[in-house]
């Protein structure tokens, strides 16, 4: 096996380790989207999702996550290739984007809980918080990791290692979108329907 | 074993984001678009819904998350955790509509009345 062939099969293995992490996170949102989903109706008098989602608002933090997730694609593309300071633009595109769409959804929460529509008002409320925030989370750990793969793309000047760090986070950020695309159609589609 | 570096090994292609890009973003515009304007009953728009989001999960494992290359065990275990996504899911929802029905928003004491009424218990 010539060394580019032995790093290919070290790569492949970690990212399978990884693939592995990311299938059992599915069934922790899995188990949040059920419980979700027998809540959904469970409102104790309050208002529902009808009344409570923004969908405007809504489609504009999907269509963020959806652009930073093509961003991170390319950033991917760009650092296998060696384009150094393309990859820097689009990998610091898709923090700002990452940055923004947090932003609009802990505004989200804050406008929900400052009108009294906090987690403790109803089961359906709950269950909500719980998914759409654990989403949030991991975002947010995403974004602190991006921030790291950075700093060591720029000290390290482009590593191998540090570019096949680059591509697991890009699953990762991948996995959110799609997270994030069952949490806007069950949740903000579905569950706002009158 | 010693995989090669084929076609399954090489780095993705610009064109793969790019299509995965509009696509995604033309079924999320979509779905939108269909529940805001309530083009169906209610019924069907979320089956609707439903679909075009699995559409959508499966347009970005294609072209974003490029399932099917590099090793064959990520399909595998992606298949597993479908399965497992199903039984959580599914099941959950069966059984609490079931408790649902079986309880059919009484009290306590109307339940035990009711029981004993029709169940015979």
């Amino acid at each position: 096996m010539t060394r580019a062939e032995e790093e290919v099969v070290i790569h492949e293995r970690k990212t399978l380790g990884f693939w592995i992490y990311l299938m059992t996170d599915c069934v922790l949102f899995a188990a949040l989207f059920a419980t979700f989903a027998v809540l959904k109706n469970a409102t104790a008098g309050a208002h529902g999702g009808p009344e409570l989602f923004d969908l405007p608002f809504v489609l504009i933090e999907t269509i963020i996550l959806l652009t930073s997730s093509f961003t991170i694609g390319m950033a991917l593309l760009g650092s296998v290739r060696g384009y150094k300071k393309q990859t820097f633009i689009w990998l610091f595109v898709t923090f700002a984007l990452g940055i923004v769409f947090l932003s609009m959804e802990l505004y989200e929460f804050m406008v929900l809980i400052s009108e009294g529509y906090g987690p403790q008002r109803s089961a359906f409320l709950s269950s909500y918080f719980t998914l759409v925030a654990t989403h949030g989370i991991h975002i947010a750990i995403g974004l602190l990791w991006m921030a790291v793969v950075i700093v060591r793309l720029w000290r390290h000047n482009f590593k191998k290692t540090d570019i096949n760090r680059l591509a697991l986070l890009g699953l990762f950020w991948h996995f959110l979108d799609i997270i994030w695309i069952f949490i806007f159609s069950f949740v903000y589609l579905i569950g706002g329907m009158a | 074993m010693s995989p090669k570096l084929d076609h399954r090994h090489s780095p993705a292609k610009y064109i793969s984001y790019v299509v995965g890009f509009v696509l995604s973003l033309a079924t999320t515009l979509l779905a939108y678009f269909f529940v805001v304007n309530e083009l169906w009953p209610k019924e069907s728009l979320i089956y609707t819904v439903m679909g075009i989001a699995v559409v959508q999960l499966v347009i970005q494992l294609v072209f974003f998350l490029h399932l099917g290359r590099g090793n064959r065990w990520k399909v595998l275990t992606f298949l597993f955790a479908v399965l497992v996504v199903l039984v959580v899911v599914v099941g959950s929802l069966w059984i609490m509509q079931n408790l649902d029905y079986n309880m059919m928003h009484m009290s306590p004491d109307q339940m035990t009345q009711y029981m004993s009424e029709n169940e015979g218990i």
